[in-house]
């Protein structure tokens, strides 16, 4: 099987050519018709249609993918595009941004979607005792405004360049003004498909709508069926005995089963998330960057990479925008497993024999434990001493997150390269599991907010990566891909998003019946 | 009064006293695990002011005596309470936007249907089957059908759930796909769909229960056959077959009742890792959900159902041990 990055795909000259030569336009095979039944993880019995709670694949393919909209959405290539918002513009200070709306959108009980829909929509995340993690997002907007109709707009506290990406966060569904309530109870938005019934934790089935804004352009399927299935194995099961054509996160261990069934192909793109292990840099030793430097140098990247992801997943440079954000650093020197640097940087901080307790459980990511026990031979090597402190997977995030000098943790990234540094790395925010303050760091991250030009921000964002590398408290190893897999009933366009698992959560929009 | 009913009585009465003990050790169980809802809930969005909030919201900040008081007032009134997922979940839709609040009696109900659902086709499989099987050992006794049935049934009680399963499904959706290796049952299914998709969980725990069962009607009526009375209908020249099913078998169903009681209650409380293999919609799953998140309102009420599971079929195989026998029905 090949398998063709989007980064890939884009540099590599050859493979370009190739596609270019063979004359397929991507979407040349899509067509409607046909029912399409996903096995999904990440449900649960108190799922709703309620996107203020939505945190997993099963609400967020349903939800965003499905049913609902969104004002603004991102591409399979990671470009953004309007969805429920045709264009905008903003005021010079990236504070004042102006929305105009798609006319002739209708909710799935005939309400027309205006204004009125996007400003009670978005207030539904403020408000006495709402504990939305859209909150933020949506609290940093202090007006919105109705022009017309069709045109809203929104005033913010502080200038923000990605202020229309943000808007296409998962939890920013448009919901029809006045019938909330209703909306939430029933699953009634504008997307391609409405609900047919919903039974939450076990199933939900959708049926396609007649005529939708996007008719040509995506929703090919007449039904959509999405079937709780948290266990591993029995999603494997389920695809293998043919009664689910799409799963979600496949079990790498019996990978094998799937690749030697001609019937079934693995779908996977590397992403924004990566699995970190976050050093207190105000706790010795941690405070000394030459500490910081040498235990970067004792890890082996690709070790990590082909034991513990077993090859599904890419080397991490210790700061974590990933592939899919836009201003990427992918030149940026990797910094790769050398012990004789490692031992160098130790003599620097004077603390040869470095002695060092590292807290894990697999409630960080999958094979955290194992990781850290590779992490662990690999820094003997260099002279450094590592004992693992296993810690209960309950209560992990409130016990030991934060709270340890040193523990594993994960990440799975962020659409902007300011939301990923502003919800991390920014000094003093409540998530900043580093506590690392440095002063040229935090005025780029400022500048970049209200920086509109494409280059200038390369430039600050490319610098506040080389930044993280070379000073930041967290060794972060890795990308974790998004794997999943499919039966040949099923077609996907060539670039699948890499934003979240399975195209974006939006395969029963953009994939067809093969 | 009747003995049977005061027996009834005395049974029930002992029972309620069980399930409040059993209320009693679960709670002090969840609370003792490491962790609360608040944490669990929000992983690694666990800040110390969102955890407090949770906490307030659902009252996790009284004490562990209080908070049981005040649950039992509300269990003896006949209210179990709402799910701290659910209490959660309208706090975050803010005060009055709610919409219907889901309580744990409503949540639990059609679970616990379907997990009686799995455990009736079961039991119409696996009691006859069993029961039939053992009749038969019994009758070929040390015959090499005696010791096939004996080896198959302890080879499958022997082996982990899980893995009877995967052989099941090799065998009879991958392999031979006659089934469907998920059981995803919902709630406008017909009858013969849901019973198709049931049929292989239920033949999973029918290759467990089937061993316990057969064995004890096995040995129930060997034990029969060395008594003076069978000897008798021996003599006056009945064939094997009547002897054991009209003689030995009437005197040997106390036993096997109460052995197809037990495995009736596992059939309810037991069988988490074979609805989690088949995608089962049951309350096992729900169950481990709840312990997992530390949803204490769920976790007590089905634990009580279990509890309650295990009371009631005990007491219904002593009644009916006592309608088979004769002299238990009528003492001096």
């Amino acid at each position: 099987m090949v398998r063709i990055s989007r980064r890939g795909l884009l540099t590599s000259g050859a493979a370009a050519g190739v596609l270019a030569a063979s004359g397929l336009p991507l979407r040349a095979q899509a067509k409607r018709g046909g029912r399409l039944v996903v096995g999904l993880n990440g449900a649960n019995t108190s799922d709703s249609w309620d996107a203020r709670t939505h945190s997993d694949i099963f609400m967020n393919a349903a939800g965003l993918g499905t049913v609902y909209d969104a004002l603004t959405e991102v591409a399979a290539d990671g470009s953004l595009k309007g969805e429920l918002a045709t264009d905008w513009e903003a005021s010079s200070d990236a504070k004042t941004w102006t929305f105009n709306l798609r006319q002739g959108v209708t909710f799935h009980n005939g309400k027309p979607f205006g204004a009125d829909d996007v400003i009670e929509s978005l207030k539904m995340h403020v408000g006495e005792g709402v504990k939305s993690a859209a909150q933020p997002i949506v609290s940093a907007i202090s007006e919105m405004k109705k022009v017309t109709d069709h045109q809203v707009q929104f005033v913010l506290e502080q200038g923000n360049a990605d202020f229309p990406y943000l808007l296409s966060d998962y939890h920013l569904l448009m919901y029809p003004a006045g019938q909330i309530e209703e909306s939430i109870a029933n699953g009634i938005g504008t997307g391609l498909y409405k609900v047919v019934s919903f039974d939450p934790g076990v199933r939900f089935v959708g049926e396609r709508v007649d005529s939708h804004y996007k008719d040509g352009e995506a929703g090919w399927f007449d039904e959509v069926e999405f079937i709780a299935i948290n266990d591993i194995t029995a999603r494997m099961n389920a695809l293998l005995t043919g009664q689910v054509d799409v799963i979600t996160d496949i079990d790498f261990k019996t990978e094998s089963l799937l690749k030697a069934n001609p019937q079934t192909s693995i779908f996977e793109v590397t992403g924004n998330q990566h699995f970190t292990f976050p050093m207190l840099t105000d706790v010795a030793p941690f405070d000394d960057v030459n500490v910081r430097r040498a235990l970067k140098y004792a890890v082996n990247r690709q070790e990590l990479v082909d034991k513990i992801l077993l090859g599904h997943g890419a080397v991490g440079n210790d700061h974590p925008i990933g592939p899919a954000n836009q201003y990427y650093f992918d030149d940026l020197e990797q910094t790769s497993y050398d012990p004789d640097q490692a031992k160098f940087y130790l003599k620097e901080a004077g603390m040869e024999g470095l002695s060092v307790d590292l807290s894990v459980s697999n409630a960080a990511f999958t094979g955290a434990t194992d990781a850290a026990q590779l992490y662990q031979a690999s820094a003997k090597a260099a002279g450094i001493t590592i004992n693992l402190v296993q810690e209960p997977a309950d209560g992990y995030w409130s016990n030991v997150w934060l709270k340890k000098p040193w523990c594993a943790a994960y990440w799975s990234g962020r659409p902007t390269e300011d939301l990923m540094f502003s919800s991390a790395y920014e000094t003093g925010v409540p998530w900043n599991d580093t506590h690392w303050d440095q002063p040229r760091f935090q005025e780029l991250l400022v500048k970049g907010r209200t920086e509109f030009d494409t280059d200038k921000r390369r430039e600050i964002y490319h610098e506040m990566q080389k930044i993280l590398n070379e000073d930041g408290g967290a060794v972060i190893p890795m990308y974790a891909n998004f794997v999943g897999a499919k039966t040949n009933k099923v077609a996907h366009p060539e670039t699948i998003g890499n934003v979240y698992k399975v195209d974006n959560a939006r395969l029963t929009e953009r994939w067809w019946m093969a | 009064m009747n003995p049977v009913v005061k027996i009834i009585l005395q049974r029930l009465a002992l029972g309620l006293l069980t399930l409040f003990i059993v209320s009693i050790v679960i709670f002090t169980a969840v609370n003792m695990l490491p962790g609360d809802f608040a944490q669990a809930i929000l992983g690694q969005g666990a800040s110390p002011e969102a955890v407090e909030a949770i906490r307030r919201d659902l009252g996790l900040d009284q004490p562990p005596v209080t908070r049981y008081l005040q649950w039992l007032g509300d269990a003896l009134r006949g209210d179990l309470g709402n799910s701290f997922a659910q209490a959660n979940f309208s706090s975050f839709v803010g005060e009055g936007s709610g919409g219907a609040r889901v309580t744990v009696a409503q949540q639990i109900a059609p679970r616990f249907a379907n997990t009686m659902f799995l455990a009736g086709v079961t039991a119409a499989i696996a009691v006859p089957f069993a029961v039939t099987l053992g009749v038969l050992a019994a009758l070929y006794r040390n015959s090499a059908f005696d010791k096939a049935a004996n080896v198959a049934t302890l080879t499958s009680i022997s082996s982990p759930e899980f893995f009877l399963a995967y052989v099941l499904i090799l065998f009879l959706a991958v392999l031979n796909p006659v089934l469907p290796s998920l059981s995803n049952i919902y709630a406008d299914m017909g009858f013969g769909e849901r019973l198709v998709k049931t049929l292989l969980p239920a033949l999973t725990l029918t290759l467990v229960v089937t061993a316990h069962m057969m064995r004890m009607t096995r040995a129930a009526i060997i034990n029969l056959l060395a008594s003076p009375y069978i000897e008798m209908a021996r003599l006056k020249g009945i064939g094997p077959m009547r002897v054991i099913v009209k003689h030995a078998l009437p005197n040997a169903l106390a036993p096997i009742i109460n052995v197809i009681a037990l495995n009736l209650a596992y059939l309810i409380t037991g069988v988490v890792v074979v609805e989690v293999v088949f995608v089962y919609p049951g309350i096992g799953q729900l169950f481990v959900d709840s312990v997992k998140i530390r949803d204490i309102p769920v976790v007590q009420a089905c634990c009580l159902i279990f509890a309650a599971a295990y009371i009631l079929l005990n007491l219904t195989a002593d009644i009916l041990s006592i309608a088979t026998n004769p002299r238990l029905r009528q003492p001096k």
